[in-house]
């Protein structure tokens, strides 16, 4: 299993579901950001000229996505910021610790083929598991 | 799971089919609409009918589909002594709802200058990811915009002193404290005031035929003529202030949950004692996304009336643009209700559902206490949209409430497969509906085939007698994020 996200079908009906696998629990946060940014908007037309940094502590991991994707959604109505190259990099001690460096640009409807707008990340059957393989994979339903 | 039809519009899920119930969950549907429900509305408002402190049933509204915690539709009205409070039963879009502005204009009058309206509409309300609006306030005013709510457009110019009494809870919840919102609330929300949003939030001319007047003593009441009249249709909510505080409590719920010893059967429905220190401080903070959504589809309502100001060179008071009424579909309200022949004050959260109080109620605007409160229920871009009212029989049968809108029955990854948004388009246009979007693929997601038949949906509730029918209105332009 490599980097990556799947938009099932029929899992929700008002709101949106995306599926991300990742080989490290730090793909898999990648992955889940870049699916984020593509439920609203066309990211290969997003230039990664701006560029934040995301720091984030949590003891459980499912709930660290959780901040994680609820943070980029705050930067994208904060800032008006649209992403689409994630760096992630994560740590266990005690608690799982993420430093991440994310690089868009501001929102532009004319050139960024806007698509539906993320309000939340949902609990909705949201779960963080690792595979029998040892690669990652997590469901995260998005309030549309 | 077992069902029992109890009549032919009520079906009934006795507390044994799940363990943990607490009451029976009730869905009100024909039994077309009862087949074509989701597995997933069972399965939620099953889940609502464990929650502590519940009262009577967990209700779900004809137009109930799948959603996260409680059902799309789903109403439940909870003890304030042992009941819970849940961001799961109110939604992320705190105060989502519906506002229905009058005129004076008919179709032969805007018809030819539709497409300058739309136009002149887009640009004056902003629609889409990341749009912000043309208010700019600073934060000691969204401080204010949090308790006051419509109050405070007012005062700035951005209504009418009228539509504070043409609003359900005169535009303002009580009980808003700005000192239980996160800062990140208010740098999301403090420049989206005037702003739709996207998904299925809208903005739509609609057109009032004689033909679709089904009670021209009701419709007079509330301003509609008739005579291809046009009305004004906004559905919107509190934008990301609201989602963020949803968001914010939901976090803090998931621990409290633990300290009080609650479990539930979907972590979505995270929840805490309306009692408690954290059910306090998340309603104070539900309470400010409310006043922010009142204030939201308040100036819209403002730049509605410059719109149609300048499109026909004329007052917005001489074009008679009068809100009708504005009602939320997604909030937690203290009521009184009659329990065990006592009055007892309850927390109802509705959730994709319509308060439906009947005449005489004194929350209902003197305007319109001899009718009962008016009922505005959003239909898909395709197929219109009703007024209605409520009645006494919405009170003692479904804690007050009644329908939001048609309710989805298909989902958004699978009607941007099967549609594509510019053929949708040019269809509705063929239809006589123009549509301005800001994206394709989320106009796609709204096609009139993916949401159930509205006349269906509210006269299952006109025939319970839980709301009644007042006006069908037909859509001729729509603005959509």
């Amino acid at each position: 299993m490599t980097q990556g996200y799947t938009f099932p079908e029929d899992q929700v009906i008002s709101d949106l579901v995306f599926e991300a696998t990742g080989d490290t629990p730090a793909e898999l946060f990648q992955a889940a950001g870049l699916a984020l940014f593509e439920v609203m908007a066309d990211t290969g037309r997003v230039h990664p000229r701006i560029r934040k940094e995301i720091r984030l502590k949590h003891a459980q991991i499912d709930q660290l996505l959780y901040d994680w994707l609820s943070e980029l959604i705050y930067l994208k109505d904060a800032a008006g910021l649209l992403f689409k190259e994630f760096s992630v990099q994560l740590t266990q001690d005690n608690d799982w610790s993420l430093v991440a460096t994310v690089r868009g640009e501001p929102i532009d409807p004319k050139r960024h083929g806007l698509r539906a707008d993320a309000k939340a990340v949902t609990y909705h059957q949201f779960e963080v598991v690792q595979t029998e393989t040892g690669s990652w994979k997590a469901r995260v339903v998005v309030d549309i | 799971m077992q069902v029992n039809k109890i009549t032919d519009y009520v079906w009934e899920i006795p507390p044994s089919e799940k363990e943990g119930m607490l009451v029976p969950a009730r869905i009100y549907a024909t039994e077309k609409l009862m087949k074509e429900m989701d597995a997933g509305v069972i399965e939620q408002i099953t889940n609502v009918a464990c929650l502590p402190g519940i009262q009577k049933y967990a209700l779900c509204m004809p137009d109930g589909h799948w959603g996260y915690g409680f059902p799309i539709g789903g109403v439940a009205a909870f003890s304030l002594q042992d009941g819970v409070i849940s961001p799961g039963g109110i939604g992320f879009d705190i105060n989502c709802g519906m506002r229905l502005i009058r005129t004076d204009l008919t179709l032969a009058d805007v018809q030819p200058r539709l497409k300058d309206l739309l136009n002149v509409l887009f640009n004056k309300v902003p629609a889409g990811v990341g749009a912000k609006g043309l208010v700019k306030i600073e934060r000691k005013e969204m401080a204010e915009v949090m308790t006051r709510g419509v109050n405070w457009c007012i005062k700035k110019g951005y209504g009418w002193a009228q539509d504070r009494d043409r609003i359900e809870g005169g535009g303002c919840l009580p009980g808003g404290d700005p000192s239980k919102v996160s800062s990140q609330a208010v740098e999301r929300g403090i420049g989206q005031l005037g702003t739709l949003g996207s998904g299925n939030h809208y903005l739509e001319i609609q057109v009032a035929s004689n033909e679709n007047i089904y009670d021209e003593k009701l419709a007079r009441a509330v301003g509609i003529f008739g005579r291809d009249q046009i009305v004004i249709m906004v559905h919107c909510g509190s934008r990301g202030f609201g989602h963020q505080i949803a968001t914010d409590y939901l976090r803090v719920f998931d621990s409290a949950m633990k300290k009080y010893g609650i479990t539930v059967r979907d972590r979505q429905l995270g929840c805490a004692p309306f009692r408690s220190p954290e059910g306090q401080d998340y309603y104070s903070a539900m309470a400010c996304a409310a006043n922010m959504a009142f204030a939201n589809r308040q100036v819209i309502t403002h730049r509605i009336r410059e719109a149609f100001s300048q499109v026909f060179n004329e007052d917005a008071e001489r074009l008679g643009l009068e809100t009708i009424y504005d009602v939320a579909h997604n909030v937690a309200k203290v009521e009184t209700y009659e329990i065990n022949g006592k009055p007892t004050e309850l927390l109802v959260h509705r959730k994709g559902s319509t308060r439906s109080f009947g005449p005489g109620r004194t929350e209902v605007p003197t305007l319109y206490r001899d009718w009962g409160q008016p009922v505005i229920v959003g239909g898909s871009m395709e197929t219109g949209s009703y007024l209605c009212v409520g009645t006494q029989k919405a009170e003692t049968e479904t804690f007050g409430s009644t329908m939001h809108g048609a309710g989805r029955t298909m989902s958004r990854a699978a009607a941007k497969r099967m549609i594509r948004g510019t053929d949708l388009q040019r269809r509705m246009e063929e239809n006589g509906i123009l549509v301005k979007a800001v994206s394709m693929s989320g106009l796609a997601e709204e096609a009139g085939s993916a949401y159930k038949d509205i006349s269906e949906v509210v006269d299952t509730m006109d025939t319970v007698g839980v709301s009644k029918k007042v006006v069908r209105l037909k859509p001729i332009g729509n603005i959509k994020g």
